[in-house]
This record gives C-alpha cells, structure tokens and sequence, in this order.
C-alpha cells in the first residue's frame, strides 16, 4: 500500500482508543473504585453494608433501563470515536505532509518535507500489542510536529522510509523502484478506487498469522531491516548504564541527604525522617526510569541520517536527516572520568515532543566509551573523518593543552585557573571545535553550515588582561559553543573568520535536500 | 528639553579627551585595550536617540529615587535612607555614561553578513550572516515615536543572536529592513 501518493489516508482503526488509552484506563479505575464493596462481595462473599448505586438500581426496578443507559453511552462513545477516526486523516505529497483531524475544532498542520528535522517512531506499550506505532515528523520550532497516532507498525517503518525519501530529494521514479511489488492478489495503488484508504497495514487473513506478526514486530528491535544496517554502533551493557546512572551528582546529593537522616535519627530527631526520606523513596523511580528509559539503546547511520533507538517496552526511534544537527557537545562529568565515560548531545531545530513522557529526544549517546564517541561523530559529521579528524576529536576530548588547539595564554589563569590551558578552539573541515573544562571536559562540535551568528564580547575584567570571548549560536539546546576566554587578538580573527566561514558553508550547504548533494 | 541638552554637554566634555586617546595611541595599536574590529564602516545610530534614552533614564531615576524617598521619609524605612545616595549616584553615572553609550552602538552592512556592536564596559559585537535572518521586527516606544526614532530587531533561529539596533529614524529603520528582508531572501539557506 503506497501511503505517500498523495491521496488522503486514515489511520489505524484503534488510534482513538489508544490515544484516549489513559483516559480509558481512569474511567475504568473510577468505576472499579466506586464499586469496590459489590466485587468484594461477588469474590469473597463477604456481604455488603453500604448502599453503591447498583443496590439503588436493582431496589427500585430499573435495570433495565441503567442497561439501556449503560447501553446508550456505549453507542455514543463509539460513535465518537467512529467519527474521530473517520475525520482523522493525513496525506503526504511529494512536497509536504499534511494531517486533519478533531470532529468539532478542525485543525489542519502541513509541514514542508524539505524542512523536517527528524522522524520518529514511538512505540508505547499498549499501542504495541495493538501492533500501532506513533510517527512524529518533527519540523523546526516549538511544538512544531506533524504527529500521525496511530499507524500500524508496519504502515509507521514504510511511511517513514518514503517521507525520508522524498526529503532527501528523490522522486517518484525511484521511489517505486524502491517499493517491494504489490503482494499477489492485493490491490495495487492505482486500482485502490476509494479515495480513503486505511492504513491498517495488518490485512485481517489468518488469525495466527497476525499473532505471528504481532510477536515478530514486538521483538524486533528495528523493524526497517532493508534500510537500517543490522549493527549499531554503540553497545553499551546494562553495568555501564547503571553505573552512568548513578555517578550522578544526584546520587552526591542523595548520599548527603543520607548522611543527614541518619545522623539526625542518631540524635532523636524526627524531622529528616519525613523530610529526606520521601526524596530516598522517589529517587528510586528517578533512576529506574533513567535506565529503562536507556535500555537497549542503539544508534546506526542509514542512507537518510543518524537512527537512535532506546527503549525496552516502549520504544523511541528518531532519524535525525543530514543537516539537522546543529551542535554537538562530548562531556564528561567527574565521577565518570576513572571509567572514560563520554555523553554526547545535540542542539536541533525542533523542540516539539509532545509526546507526554519528557523524553530527552536531546541526548544521542548516553554513556560511552572514548572510541563509541569517535564512531557516534563518525556518523553525525559525515565529512569529518580519518586519522586526522580522530586525533583531532582525540585532543579535544582528553589534552590538557599545548596541541594544535588554539589555546587560551598564561594570563587567562586569573579567569580560569585550571584549565585555561586547555580552553582552545580549532577549525577543521567544515566544522568548529571548541573545549573547555579540565575538571568536567566539555568539547563542542558545530557545523559552520548551521552556525545562526558569531558573537565577540569582552567585559572590563577581561579587557585588562586583554582576553575576549566568542561565542557561536546556534539553535537552543543543551550544547552552548562558546569560548570564555582566548587571546583579544586571537578573539577577533576567529570572530572575523568564523562569521565567513559559516557565510561560505552555508551557501554551498545543500542537505536540505541531501540525497542531491 | 533644555535638561538633556545640558546633560549631553556636560557628558560630551567629560567623555571628549578618552575618545582621542586611542587616535594618539594608534600606532602602537596592541596597547589599545578595546577590542575592535579593522576595516569596517561602523554606521551610527541617529544623535536623538540620545535624548530618548536620557528622557527614559530620568523618567525611570525620577520614580525610582522618589519611591526610594517615600519609602525612607514616609514609612521610615531607615534603610532606604542608605540606599538612596547609592541610588543616585548610579542614576547620576548612567545620564553622564549615556552619550559615550549611544555612541557606541554601531552596525555596518557588509557582503553577507550585518555586524552589530554595543556597550562600552561591555563590548559585544555580533555578525549575522542575511541568510540566517528570519524575520526583522520595528518596534517604536512612545519616547521614540515622539522623536521619530524606531528600533529594529533581528531574529534568527537562535534565541541568544539577540540583535537590536534601537534609535534609528523611521525612514531609514523601514529602508534598511526592506533592504535586509531582500537580502535575506536572495540568500536564504534553510536553517
């Protein structure tokens, strides 16, 4: 079934119970706890003594009427969520996508292909049994998604493959070159006369089949097999994620939290007791969400841009296409240092999830090693590659200064007084990589294509020790490329030839459309 | 306002012998502790821009010092007293700073970016590249539309550009945007 025909589709027929699934589930609870005392009753025989409204009914004669009741509201939930479903439709030409939706407030949101930062593939737990997946294409700005919820999982990997593709700059020729033949006996595209399909993607044939389906999508961890490279590059074993957890500085602060509560129990003092031990309690569901939220983590390069994938019973893909990341900043915090942990994170354009679960879409890797950190900017810098751009990333990620960095001069120490030796930047083949920090390292990676303006500044600290700072600005995120401090000289030509490096790069940039590069 | 005027007379003498220092020092130029950028133009912002920005400060010392006043004469706030030379002063130091303020905002159109500088305590200077713009914005005070002045506002798809370029009259504020808007345009490269 082709869904980016440009015909208007609909979406998986369970999306309006799996979206309003929460709700659903809080109803049933609302009802279950109103009559708790009647199941009690039913299972254990334990007679009743309050008066719920069942007895009301049954004393006064009227069930059957509460049955047509009963019977009414359901029709019209259905109805409802009939009509939501029928009204909930989305198109993808060649040049947009296009979703319409809502039975009494109608909103209709286009995006441009040509403009979309990411694909993702959100499959909750419960959409999962359901074989429905979620796909977000993300746009630039806040909140600035197309979300299609639900498709079924298959429809969600074939969509996303085809909305990549038209991205990318690829027509319609290649497009159905690409396409596997239409299975025998099912209709082809063209003789699909109605001109709303349904995105199904699970034909009703055998039972066990689907039940086949359903454990086969349930298990694979990538469904797009012919599209994705099977490996990821990055492993990291469930120690090391625990262990990335918990060298946080949380953990410092909840061990002295600890520290407190016993010795304020040591001294017949109650109050830690209500105080901390609430933090104690929530911050095991802080760092059981940390890691599961990590579990299976993976990251892979394709044809249309950097995958990652996390997630152990809810599962998060995100395609981020070339040209969509706008900064890259590698830390390390202290505590990870004995184990030469690395994070990498990434400024993008779009800041929409809304996906309800605070997901840190901005994190790619969440611990790795020093060669996983080379490899994830392997993939993310297509272009900035080999043994140099290895030693390169090498220096910026552990020297201490004195290298091919541009580093700050001795009399920065007022400023920084540790590390202002390995305070430097250094340009490289289309990219500016600036590090800073001795005690927790910081490295910043940024595109000169994406840089949005350069800025130099000095306050009257640094003026009378003739330093100044730039700073690069990119889209907001957690990675700020700034330089603190640098030689005033040296300030004011990286000033001069950053803003015309990113003048050239930009103008010859064509990822917006990057299969024609 | 012949206030302001007296202001900017005042400030202007007191600020005269600092703007020729650096022509004198200009040979030796690594003793020059500012920052500059060589080789550009640096346009100015209209001369009445200085009497909005004195007018705004002394509405804003009037009602704070007179808040200041009431609070320490009619609530006995006695520490209010203390504040309110401190107060003063700073007032007093921002009206004289103003004129070497305003002067030092600059901005210059080059081939393919807009450079903008500011501050003198504070120097900052940004380059824009047209391209990146996304929208540019005029905004007009009241204090400014009086004067016939307009401020113009960049925005790019990164919050901390954080361009403005405040006093410049209206006709040239909607010539100028009209030319960055076409510029823009002509160089526009997604984000």
């Amino acid at each position: 079934m082709n869904l980016t025909d440009g015909e208007w589709h609909r979406l998986h027929p369970a999306s309006p119970l799996l979206r309003g699934g929460i709700a659903f589930v809080a109803i049933a609870g609302f009802v279950i706890a109103n009559l708790r005392e009647r199941l009690v009753e039913i299972f254990f025989h334990v007679p009743s003594y309050g008066d719920d409204p069942l007895d009301d009914i049954y004393a006064r004669g009227l069930v059957g009427w509460a049955l047509l009741a009963v019977l009414g509201v359901l029709i019209v939930i259905i109805a409802v969520f009939y009509l939501s479903w029928r009204m909930h439709s989305f198109r993808v030409t060649d040049d947009l996508v296009e979703v319409r939706s809502g039975l009494l407030f109608r909103t209709h949101r286009r995006a441009r292909l040509d403009r979309v930062q990411g694909v993702t593939i959100t499959r909750s737990l419960l959409p999962r049994l359901f074989g429905a997946a979620k796909l977000d294409v993300a746009v630039a700005g806040n909140d600035g998604n197309v979300q299609l919820a639900y498709l079924g999982s298959a429809a969600a990997d074939a969509l996303r493959r085809e909305i990549l593709q038209l991205a990318s700059g690829l027509r319609a020729s290649r497009d159905a070159a690409v396409l596997p033949p239409p299975a025998p006996g099912g209709e082809t595209a063209t003789s699909a006369s109605a001109d709303v399909d349904t995105a199904t993607g699970a034909p009703a044939s055998v039972a066990t089949g689907i039940i086949n389906q359903r454990v086969n999508e349930f298990l694979a961890p990538e469904l797009d097999a012919d599209v994705a490279p099977p490996e990821s590059v990055v492993r990291i074993p469930v120690v090391r994620l625990i262990g990335s957890v918990l060298l946080s500085g949380y953990t410092v602060f909840l061990l002295v939290a600890g520290v407190a509560l016993i010795v304020g129990v040591a001294n017949d003092a109650v109050w830690p007791v209500f105080a901390v031990l609430p933090i104690l309690i929530g911050s095991v569901s802080y760092y059981w969400n940390r890691v599961t939220r990590m579990l299976r983590y993976s990251i892979a390069g394709t044809p249309d841009g950097v995958r990652v994938g996390y997630g152990l019973l809810s599962t998060n893909n995100e395609t981020l296409p070339p040209g969509r990341i706008h900064a890259i900043g590698v830390s390390q915090p202290l505590l990870w240092r004995p184990f030469g942990w690395w994070r990498i994170q990434v400024n993008t354009a779009s800041r929409a999830r809304s996906d309800g679960q605070n997901r840190d879409h901005t994190t790619v890797m969440p611990v790795g090693k020093a060669e996983d950190v080379s490899r994830v900017l392997g993939l993310m810098l297509p272009a900035f590659v080999g043994d140099d751009a290895a030693l390169v990333i090498r220096a910026g990620l552990v020297s201490r200064g004195d290298d091919d960095y541009s580093g700050a001069p001795r009399r920065a120490a007022w400023l920084r007084p540790f590390s202002w030796r390995r305070t430097g930047f250094r340009a490289a083949s289309g990219v500016l990589l600036l590090r800073h920090g001795l005690v927790s390292r910081h490295l910043a990676i940024v595109p000169y294509a994406r840089v949005q303006s350069v800025s130099l500044s000095q306050g009257p600290l640094q003026r009378s020790l003739r330093l100044a700072a730039v700073q690069v600005q990119t889209v907001s995120g957690p990675v700020i490329a700034s330089l603190d401090v640098a030689d005033a000289a040296t300030a004011v030509r990286l000033f001069a030839e950053a803003g015309a490096d990113a003048v050239t790069y930009a103008a010859s940039d064509t990822s917006h459309h990057w299969s024609t590069s | 306002m012949p206030e302001t005027d007296h202001d900017d007379d005042v400030a202007m003498t007191s600020a005269g012998p600092e703007d020729h220092a650096p022509d004198s020092a200009a040979p030796a130029e690594s003793t020059d502790p500012r920052i500059d950028l060589p080789g550009i133009a640096w346009k100015r912002v209209s001369p009445k821009y200085l009497v909005a920005g004195l007018v705004q400060l002394g509405i804003a010392a009037v009602i704070v010092c007179g808040l200041v006043a009431v609070a320490w004469l009619a609530w006995d706030w006695t520490w209010a007293g203390w504040a309110l030379p401190f107060v003063a002063v700073f007032f007093i130091i921002s009206i004289v700073v103003e004129p070497r303020r305003v002067r030092s905002i600059g901005y210059a159109l080059r081939t393919d970016d807009l450079v903008f500088r500011r501050g003198i305590m504070f120097q900052r200077f940004v380059a824009v590249p047209y391209g990146r713009m996304q929208l540019v914005d005029i905004t007009r005070g009241p204090v400014s539309r009086a004067l016939g002045l307009a401020d113009l506002r960049f925005v790019t798809a990164a919050a901390a550009t954080a361009v403005a370029i405040p006093g410049l009259p209206e006709a040239d504020a909607e010539e100028l945007r009209d030319q960055l808007v076409t510029l823009a345009e002509s160089r526009r490269a997604g984000l």
